[in-house]
Parts: structure tokens; C-alpha cells; sequence
């Protein structure tokens, strides 16, 4: 459905360090007995953040300086695994906004944009700065401006990149492109039809 | 200019090109299962969408069925309105449903080749990110999220970016022992679990060309664990006699006339690739995981490394995977002690998988302390593997046969690890927590691989515990 247009997201934000951080982390395969996504948001990060007899392991998520981040911070090859979208669901019900990382899984990614979380790439040397800076104060607010392609922090600038047809989808509301593929009938029966599937 | 499989099968299904740049894709098979689509029909009647090319779609059970008792309800709750909802889902929407018993139930990504609903050429999607497997007969073959399998429910269609094309050529031959799954984890500890974002895979050469349709599907099938969101193997006669007489398949004269499409296909000799990758295959030994991502593996001869070696996020990533595994810097990987010992899963459970290690199982029996399951991919491999008398001989040596499913490769059944379980598996994914347990701990190797740990009581070398010829030097 065609959403509202994102054009920039602004919040607090916490930094969950480490490359590889797969969806079975993200979301763990228990979660997944559901049949709708709505109840996601608490298990999110659960084996990492809770001991098996559910106590705390004081995970940076449960930190209370963070409570309320909108904006995800991590490393490479964020949301690397399954293809599950309990992962960005949940990540979105937890309460963020957005997410930057040095680089993104692609299934993760693409799903994330149909969900209307943009997924903005930052260099390694950058997060680290901003990262530095978000320990030293974790009340610093975030912008990330998709148009100008950067983030603003504490008078600083970041930039960060995002393909211009994704950007130009949160930007013109239709990242998730169900409506768009919908007016296609014509073609796609026209598709079906040619290729010996109708 | 020749165009590469990718492109040729791209062409052909773009339906047009869209306002923000991207592609719609037409999808030439769809197919789906409890755990991520019963959502996305929720998605459609909140939308008021019927499912656009119903016949283009097929559902099974998979991933939450249990593997020892499957008679409904199902004990765990659950599990069983998951079922349900899929099964209700597909009747109302007139989708071609296998379930339990129906002798076609299944892990999806076995159940669409086995049926011969998988034909080279075409586009497949499931929201499940394994789907890469069906790259293997020649198709572009997508693991998607929820919300495209509304998408292609609702209109058969993607919206995408085209892919680069890397061609990984596999060269050489395989020294005895070695398999399609060692090939594959060695390829992805060479280029990365990130390695292949953006990429499709295209594997050639001879040591590709000279495996089976089975052993093709297991290395297809973890092409996403190298960062590829898809992996495929040109068509050629292999291929084209797997499907020869498939249930699905076109025959007498309409066979002859998709094979003259399926041929056409496959990569033309002047393709050009935007990657070019060459593996010397004679030198790929029996190949195991020893951290937490499927990119963290060795040779069988070889030692976990050594964090002190690299630096910065690397060093931490070999830091955290040690703590967790709970191995140290330098140590050989043979001889790490096993708990559990699992042979199943998309990657490799089907017949073949079955037969090249009951070939071996007899005369051995399993460690006193290994618990060891054997779990067909889906009902057909478990008729056929009856059929042989495989169960017996997995039996006599200690494993248990169980019922087709997912089973502990993610453990959304009641099989999981317990604690900090070791398991050597035959499956695709070592991430923390994966099979079940959240300190459980996977080593990834191949079905003969697993035997040999479930035998030894630790990672082995299959080629010392069964005594294969010419061992590799
Ligand atoms: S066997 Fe494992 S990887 Fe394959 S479909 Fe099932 S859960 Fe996914």
C-alpha cells in the first residue's frame, strides 16, 4: 500500500557492534510460531539480550540511557540468513525507525523497505565516530536526511549512501510496491500469456 | 554480445519496467509454506486481493512439523493453527496444498524439484531464503520476505533490481571423500558469507558439470550463505534425464519441445560475467564449520584460527564465534566432541544423501553418547529410501529414522539441541542458537561427514573412519 512519504528520520539512536549479525539472532526461530507479526516486538535480539532463565544480560537494548532509540546502529552484513521478516518486523515493532550499517543483507534489506524502514549504508570510519559520540552522550538526536543522502549528529555530518531507486521510493511513498505491481495486469497477463504460463 | 543464463531468464520474464527504476518480474513458480505465508494471505483479505495465478502456486509443511508424530491435532498448539491456517488459505484460494500423507509432503526446496515442478528457465520464489536450491536445473530462484509473497500471490510479480553475475568455475576433480557440500563450504569460506551480495552465482566447470542433479542442488542451496541471493547451474543432459518422466513434466512431444527451450537457456560460450572467480577443486578437502557463521570453516585437517592473527571487527567476530563455540585459538578440529548428530535438512536430505552414507554405515555403530537422527527430506525420499531398506541399516548402527520435515535444522519442531549441545549436521546454517537451544552449538559437514563424528563420538575424517582409497594428501 502506498505509505506516507519518508524523507527523514530523527531519534536517538543505539549501536549493536558486530558484522554477520544474522536473523536468527534478530528474531530466534521460536518466535516465528505466529500467525500474524504484531507480538514480535519484545523478542527481538531475545537469546542475546535474556539468559535461558530470562534474566537480563544487560545487552546495550535493555541499557536504560538507550530506552526509546528510534534508529538502529550496526556493522557489515546486517540481517545476513533467513529470508524471515519477522526479522525487520520485529525491529520495527521494538520501535525503530531506520537503521545504518557498514552493509546490508539483501533479502533483509528488501524487506525492510517494503516496511517503510530505510536501511542506509555508513563507512566504517564513520560509525565509528558516531558511535564514539553516542557513548560519550546518549541523549544526542539523530537526523538522517535521505534526500541529502546524509546524517546529522551533534553539528556533524555523516553521509551515508542508499540506491537511488530505493531512495527514491521512500521519498515518493511507494517502497512497498504492491499498488504499483497491481496496475500492471495487463502487462503481467500479457507476460503470462507469451511465456506459456496463463 | 552473448547474455549469460541470468539475462536470458531475466529477459524473459520482465513484464515491464517501473516508475522508480526497478523491474516487474513475473514469477513462474511460487511456492510457500506455514511458517512465512500464512501472513501474507492475513495481508491480502485486509486488502481484499484474490491470488492472481492460483495454479502457479504450491504449498507444504515443513518447518514446524514434527518429525516423530505427525497424526493432527499436533501437541504443540501452535504449531497446529499454523498448519491449519495455510491449509484453510490454500482451499479458499484454490492452491495446490501437499500435506502430511498426501506422499508428496515435504521440504519445499526437495518437494518442487522431486515433482518436476522446477524446469530450467524459470523464475521461483519462496519465502524462504533457501530457494536458491532450485538454481540448480537453470532458473533464477529467490528467497523473498513476506510481503512479496503477498506481492506474488496478489499479482505473480516482483519488483527487483537485475543482479551482477560472478561465475565461480570449480576446476579439477574431487579427491575421494570430498563432496558437493565440502565444494560449497569451501567456496564460501574462500569468498566470504558476504561475498556474493549482489551477486547471482553462476557455478561452472567440470567438477560442477560432472555432479549429480542432487549434488548441484546442495551447492546451489547455500548460495545465500555466501552473501548470493541467488545460484545457478546451466541446464545440460544431467538435467534434462533427472526430469525426463517427473509427475509434472511435460511428455512424449511437449518434452521435446521444452527441452529445445531449456537448452536454450543455458549461458552462451561468448557471456560475459561481471565476476570471474576460479576454484582449483582437486584441492578441496572434507570441509567443517568451526564457528558461527557458514563462512568460518576448514579443512578436517585443519586449526580453528587464531584471533591474534587479524584485527579490529574481524578479530572480534573470531573472538565471539570461539567464546561461543567454546573452542580455543590453534586447536585441530578434528577430535572437538560431538553430543548430537543430525542428516537431513534441504541441503542434504534427499535419497542420494541417504544412500552414500548407508553405503558406509555398515559394521559401525554409533558413540554410546551421540544421539543421531535421520531425516528424509520428504515423503517420496522416505518411500524410496524404504524401498532400498536404508532405514534399517541407520537404524542397526543407532540412528533414529524419523518422519520428513525440517527437523533441527532450525528446530521449530520438538527437535532441538539441549544446552550447549555440540551437532554435527548435515544442514546449512551454524548461527548461534539455530538449532533450537540458544548456546546449543552446529558444526556444518557433509552427511558422510556427520556419520563419521556420530561414529568417532567427534569430528572425524570420514575418509580414515571408512577407509576410503587414495586419501588426499
Ligand atoms: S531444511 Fe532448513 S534451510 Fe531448508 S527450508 Fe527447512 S528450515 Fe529452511
Amino acid at each position: 500500500m502506498t505509505g506516507i512519504p519518508i524523507d527523514k528520520i530523527n531519534g536517538r539512536a543505539v549501536y549493536v557492534a558486530g558484522n554477520d549479525i544474522d536473523t536468527d539472532r534478530i528474531i530466534p526461530a521460536r518466535y516465528l510460531k505466529c500467525v500474524t507479526f504484531d507480538e514480535l516486538g519484545p523478542a527481538l535480539f531475545y537469546d542475546v539480550r535474556f539468559n535461558e532463565d530470562g534474566t537480563s544480560r544487560n545487552h546495550v537494548l535493555d541499557r536504560p540511557e538507550y530506552a526509546g532509540a528510534e534508529i538502529l546502529i550496526s556493522d557489515n552484513n546486517f540481517g545476513c540468513g533467513s529470508s524471515r521478516e519477522h526479522a525487520p518486523q520485529a525491529i520495527g515493532k521494538f520501535g525503530f525507525k531506520a537503521i545504518i550499517a557498514g552493509s546490508f543483507a539483501e533479502i533483509f534489506h528488501g524487506n525492510c523497505t517494503t516496511l517503510g524502514i530505510p536501511c542506509v549504508v555508513m563507512a566504517q570510519e564513520q560509525r565509528e565516530r558516531l558511535a564514539q559520540l553516542l557513548a560519550q552522550d546518549p541523549t544526542l538526536d539523530l537526523t538522517i536526511d535521505l534526500a541529502a543522502r546524509q546524517v546529522t549528529c551533534a553539528n556533524m555530518i555523516f553521509p551515508v549512501t542508499m540506491k537511488d531507486s530505493v531512495r527514491d521510493a521512500f521519498l515518493a511513498a511507494t517502497y512497498d510496491p504492491l499498488d504499483n505491481l497491481l496496475t500492471g495486469r495487463e502487462a503481467i497477463d500479457a507476460t503470462a500469456e507469451r511465456l506459456g504460463y496463463a | 554480445m552473448g547474455r549469460n543464463l541470468y539475462q536470458k531468464v531475466w529477459d524473459d520474464h520482465v513484464v515491464r519496467q517501473l516508475d522508480n527504476g526497478q523491474y516487474q518480474l513475473f514469477i513462474a513458480l511460487h511456492l510457500i509454506h506455514e511458517v512465512t505465508s500464512p501472513q501474507a494471505f492475513g495481508m491480502l483479505a485486509d486488502k481484499k486481493l484474490k491470488v492472481a495465478y492460483p495454479a502457479r502456486t504450491f504449498a507444504t509443511v515443513d518447518h514446524i512439523i514434527p518429525t516423530d508424530n505427525q497424526s493432527r491435532p499436533l501437541a504443540d498448539d501452535m504449531a497446529e493453527k499454523m498448519i491449519q491456517v495455510l491449509s484453510d488459505a490454500t482451499s479458499e484460494h484454490g492452491i495446490e496444498y501437499f500435506p502430511p500423507s498426501s506422499g508428496a509432503q515435504g521440504i519445499v526446496h526437495v518437494v518442487g524439484p522431486e515433482l518436476g515442478l522446477t524446469q530450467p528457465g524459470m523464475t521461483i520464489c519462496c519465502g524462504d531464503s533457501h530457494t536458491s536450491t532450485h538454481g540448480a536445473f537453470g532458473c533464477i530462484a529467490l528467497g523473498i520476505g513476506t510481503s512479496q509473497v503477498r506481492d506474488v500471490l496478489a499479482s505473480q510479480t516482483l519488483a527487483m533490481d537485475p543482479l551482477k553475475v560472478r561465475r565461480i568455475t570449480v576446476t579439477g576433480k574431487l579427491a575421494t571423500g570430498v563432496t558437493a557440500k565440502d565444494v560449497i563450504l569451501h567456496i564460501i569460506a574462500t569468498l566470504g558469507v558476504n561475498g556474493g551480495v549482489g551477486f547471482a552465482y553462476e557455478y561452472a566447470g567440470p567438477v560442477i558439470e560432472n555432479m549429480t542433479m542432487e549434488e548441484r542442488m546442495t551447492v546451489c542451496n547455500m548460495s545465500i550463505e555466501g552473501g548470493a541471493r541467488c545460484g545457478y547451474i546451466n541446464p545440460d543432459e544431467t538435467t534434462f534425464e533427472f526430469l525426463r518422466g517427473r509427475e509434472r513434466v511435460p511428455s512424449g512431444s511437449d518434452f521435446d519441445q521444452a527441452l529445445t527451450r531449456w537448452k536454450g537457456y543455458a549461458s552462451d560460450v561468448d557471456a560475459e560475467f561481471d565476476d570471474e572467480v576460479i576454484i582449483d577443486g582437486s584441492r578441496i578437502a572434507p570441509t567443517v564449520t568451526w564457528g558461527v557463521t557458514p563462512g568460518q570453516a576448514i579443512s578436517i585437517e585443519g586449526s580453528v584460527p587464531d584471533p591474534e592473527a587479524v584485527s579490529g571487527l574481524d578479530r572480534d567476530l573470531i573472538n565471539d564465534a570461539l567464546g561461543y563455540m567454546k573452542l580455543k585459538a590453534n586447536q585441530p578440529i578434528k577430535g572437538t566432541r560431538i553430543n548430537v548428530a543430525f542428516i537431513g535438512s534441504c541441503t542434504n536430505g534427499r535419497l542420494s544423501d541417504f544412500r552414500a552414507v548407508a553405503g558406509l554405515l555398515n559394521g559401525h555403530r554409533i558413540a554410546d553418547h551421540v544421539r543421531a537422527i535421520a531425516v528424509p527430506g520428504s515423503e517420496k525420499v522416505d518411500a524410496a529410501a524404504r524401498a532400498e531398506g536404508l532405514p534399517e541399516i541407520f537404524e542397526a548402527a543407532g540412528f533414529e529414522w524419523r518422519l520428513p520435515g525440517c527437523s533441527m535444522c532450525l528446530a521449530m519442531n520438538p527437535d532441538k539441541l539441549v544446552g550447549d549441545e555440540v551437532c554435527a549436521s548435515s544442514s546449512n546454517r551454524n548461527f548461534q542458537g539455530r538449532q533450537g537451544s540458544p548456546t546449543g552449538r552446529t558444526i556444518l559437514m557433509s552427511p558422510i561427514m556427520v556419520a563419521a563424528a556420530a561414529i568417532r563420538g567427534e569430528v572425524a575424517d570420514a575418509r580414515e573412519v571408512f577407509g576410503l582409497e587414495e586419501i588426499a594428501s
